[in-house]
């Protein structure tokens, strides 16, 4: 199902396109975020994933949002993907 | 989910909703989208709200900008500064009896030829920006990295604060009410005088974005060298912040600014905080992480943004648009341990993802660091003060100090013998090579005051040894991981010629100069004729 992605920072890693539509593919199970990252880390990151992906989650320092709120209100790596969602990732890594 | 033969069945139980809709803590009504420090939900609104009140908080509770004052806003492109420029327009804008009264002015410096960018690269982030800029309707100045190659040296000094202003609460009130009541008087032709006003500032902006001389590929090879004969990240970290801060101080200086506000969030002046201990920086730590400084006297540096995570400003310029550029820097993709901020960057980070009061707890300690003696002496030579970061140099040799320790542990390891080469913390044996200078009559030594480096040019080779002992303690370090000194810019070399100058100086004459313990001997020595 589609999954409009969106990037600040870390776009660089992505071959620096800040927005990506995703549609993954279909399975059984839902996809939770757990799965949406291994999927992103083996299908869309271009260099250097452990700047994205550490262990099972983000890195730390990067802010996932799901259809503008916080992943930690929807239980994080829990969170079941419905179709449309709009997930954003965002660096907070970088500079001010 | 939207798929035909999905089975609901078996897998109920495990599926517990993720989506415990939480209620906003503060309204209580609404949903809430964010979860701020340790549990505190908010919803979109109350969450713009908290936002918006305390930048105003922050400048209200540290009272240091003065109605109608010039303060330069620092912008790096990247989102707590984008964040405090939105932040400015939000508080100058309202009508509110509490607004915001100051004239801002932005700066931009385009590090590019630091960071190794091609010229296109940095010509499309500055139209970026310029973009931005000219929405706020304020003056910019795009000032590039390689201008600091023409600053003057009298960049390297503090000033004097230009109005004596004591802080008092009485004070600023009595300040805000003169500038309230100005303001009363002028209502009636408060809009001619507007656009007067917004007509002038137009024009000088044009004038002053002229101003920015365009570089020539020449100087940026010149900056790339400097950069390249620094061996370590850390060092040359060190160094671009050093030479950004001359920048912007020259700036405010010539354009009139007398603060400058940093967009340092709470989450990098934690990073700052510890990394600036291990960089050798414990001494000016106050200065270097708290809301003001006032290092350079006429200039004070403000961080109105210190209390903000970097979290609730990623949030916010996510949910309410603010344009922000992300221009690479130095250390952008690199390893983790290959520089000290970067790895203090990685730690702090981590730790605040299992501790999420990591980053409030080492504010709050910054907090309650104060310098013991205040910073700004207006009596203390200006060779008392670092070169580079004109902070208080802290490396007088003191018997059994740790940093004598050090120098010996340094000599020690380098296998040479104690009588063949100086101790570079001692009178240095190169002072001999100025001392020809001086040795060589009066006359001559007219010539070299005023010749700025003529005769001295001779004693290149001792000078590098001696910009050491003009710089504090991290100022040594970083300039002692550049392998080839001379890179520097002219104006470090030329002021560090004139303070050695200078104190030589001193030291001659030191037995005329009236002193007032020295006048108590003199008495004691005449007495005794």
């Amino acid at each position: 199902f589609l999954l409009p992605l969106g990037l600040t920072h870390p776009h660089l890693l992505f071959g620096s396109v800040k927005e990506h539509h995703v549609t993954l593919p279909n399975q059984s199970e839902p996809w939770d975020m757990k799965q949406l990252l291994v999927w992103i880390r083996g299908n869309m990151l271009k260099e250097r994933p452990e700047l994205f992906v550490q262990g099972d989650t983000v890195r730390p320092g990067i802010l996932v949002l799901i259809n503008d709120a916080d992943w930690e209100l929807m239980g994080e790596l829990e969170y079941e993907l419905q179709d449309k969602d709009n997930v954003v990732f965002i660096s907070t890594l970088h500079g001010g | 989910m939207c798929q035909v033969d999905e089975e609901y069945n078996g897998q109920l139980e495990h599926r517990v909703t993720p989506r415990v809709s939480k209620k906003c803590v503060k309204c209580k009504e609404n949903t809430a989208v964010l979860i701020i420090r340790a549990g505190d939900a908010f919803c979109r609104g109350c969450f713009k709200e908290y936002f918006i009140h305390k930048f105003r908080a922050m400048l209200g509770k540290n009272r240091v900008i003065f109605p109608g004052e010039k303060v330069l806003l620092a912008v790096s492109g990247g989102p707590a500064s984008s964040s405090m420029l939105s932040q400015v327009q939000e508080g100058l804008s309202r009508d509110a009896p509490k607004k915001l009264r100051f004239h801002p002015g932005i700066i931009y410096i385009d590090e590019g030829g630091a960071s190794g960018q091609s010229m296109e690269e940095r010509e499309r982030a500055v139209a970026q920006l310029e973009s931005v800029f000219r929405d706020t309707n304020y003056h910019y100045h795009i000032v590039h990295l390689e201008q600091v190659l023409s600053l003057p040296s009298s960049v390297l000094e503090a000033g004097s604060s230009a109005t004596e202003k004591p802080q008092t609460g009485s004070s600023y009130k009595a300040a805000v009410d003169q500038f309230i009541q100005t303001k009363k008087n002028q209502h009636p032709d408060l809009s001619v005088e507007n656009t007067q006003s917004h007509l002038s500032s137009l024009s000088m902006q044009e004038v002053q974005n002229g101003v920015t001389s365009p570089i020539t590929p020449e100087h940026t090879q010149a900056l790339q060298r400097l950069f390249a004969s620094v061996r370590t990240l850390t060092a040359k970290e060190d160094l671009l912040h050093t030479l950004r801060q001359h920048l912007i101080l020259h700036t405010a200086r010539t354009q009139g600014y007398t603060k400058v506000m940093m967009g340092d969030s709470c989450s990098r002046l934690a990073i700052k905080l510890l990394s600036n201990i291990s960089l050798g920086r414990g001494a000016s730590l106050a200065t270097d992480t708290g809301f003001s400084d006032p290092r350079y006297g006429d200039v004070v540096i403000v961080r109105p943004m210190r209390d903000y995570s970097s979290k609730e400003i990623a949030y916010y310029n996510r949910m309410f648009d603010i344009p922000s550029v992300f221009i690479p820097g130095l250390d952008t993709k690199a390893q983790d341990k290959a520089s000290i901020q970067h790895l203090t960057e990685s730690f702090v980070t981590k730790l605040q993802t299992d501790f999420p009061s990591t980053v409030s707890t080492i504010y709050r300690t910054s907090e309650k660091l104060h310098t013991a003696c205040p910073p700004q002496n207006t009596n203390t030579q200006p060779s008392a003060k670092c070169l580079l970061c004109l902070c208080a140099l802290d490396t007088k040799l003191e018997e059994f100090s740790a940093y004598q320790a050090t120098l010996i542990s340094e000599q020690l390891s380098q296998r040479r013998g104690p009588g063949t080469a100086a101790a570079p913390g001692l009178p240095p044996a190169s002072s001999a090579g100025q001392g020809q200078c001086y040795s060589s009559g009066g006359g001559q030594r007219q010539g070299c005051i005023t010749g700025e480096g003529g005769c001295c040019s001779s004693a290149k080779e001792p000078e590098t040894v001696d910009l050491k002992s003009l710089l504090c303690y991290s100022c040594r370090l970083t300039i002692k991981d550049m392998t080839a000194e001379d890179a520097l810019p002219q104006y470090i070399l030329s002021e560090a010629e004139r303070r050695k100058r200078r104190s030589q100086m001193r030291e001659e004459i030191s037995e005329f100069l009236l002193d007032e313990e020295e006048d108590e001997a003199i008495l004691r020595v005449n007495g005794s004729l």
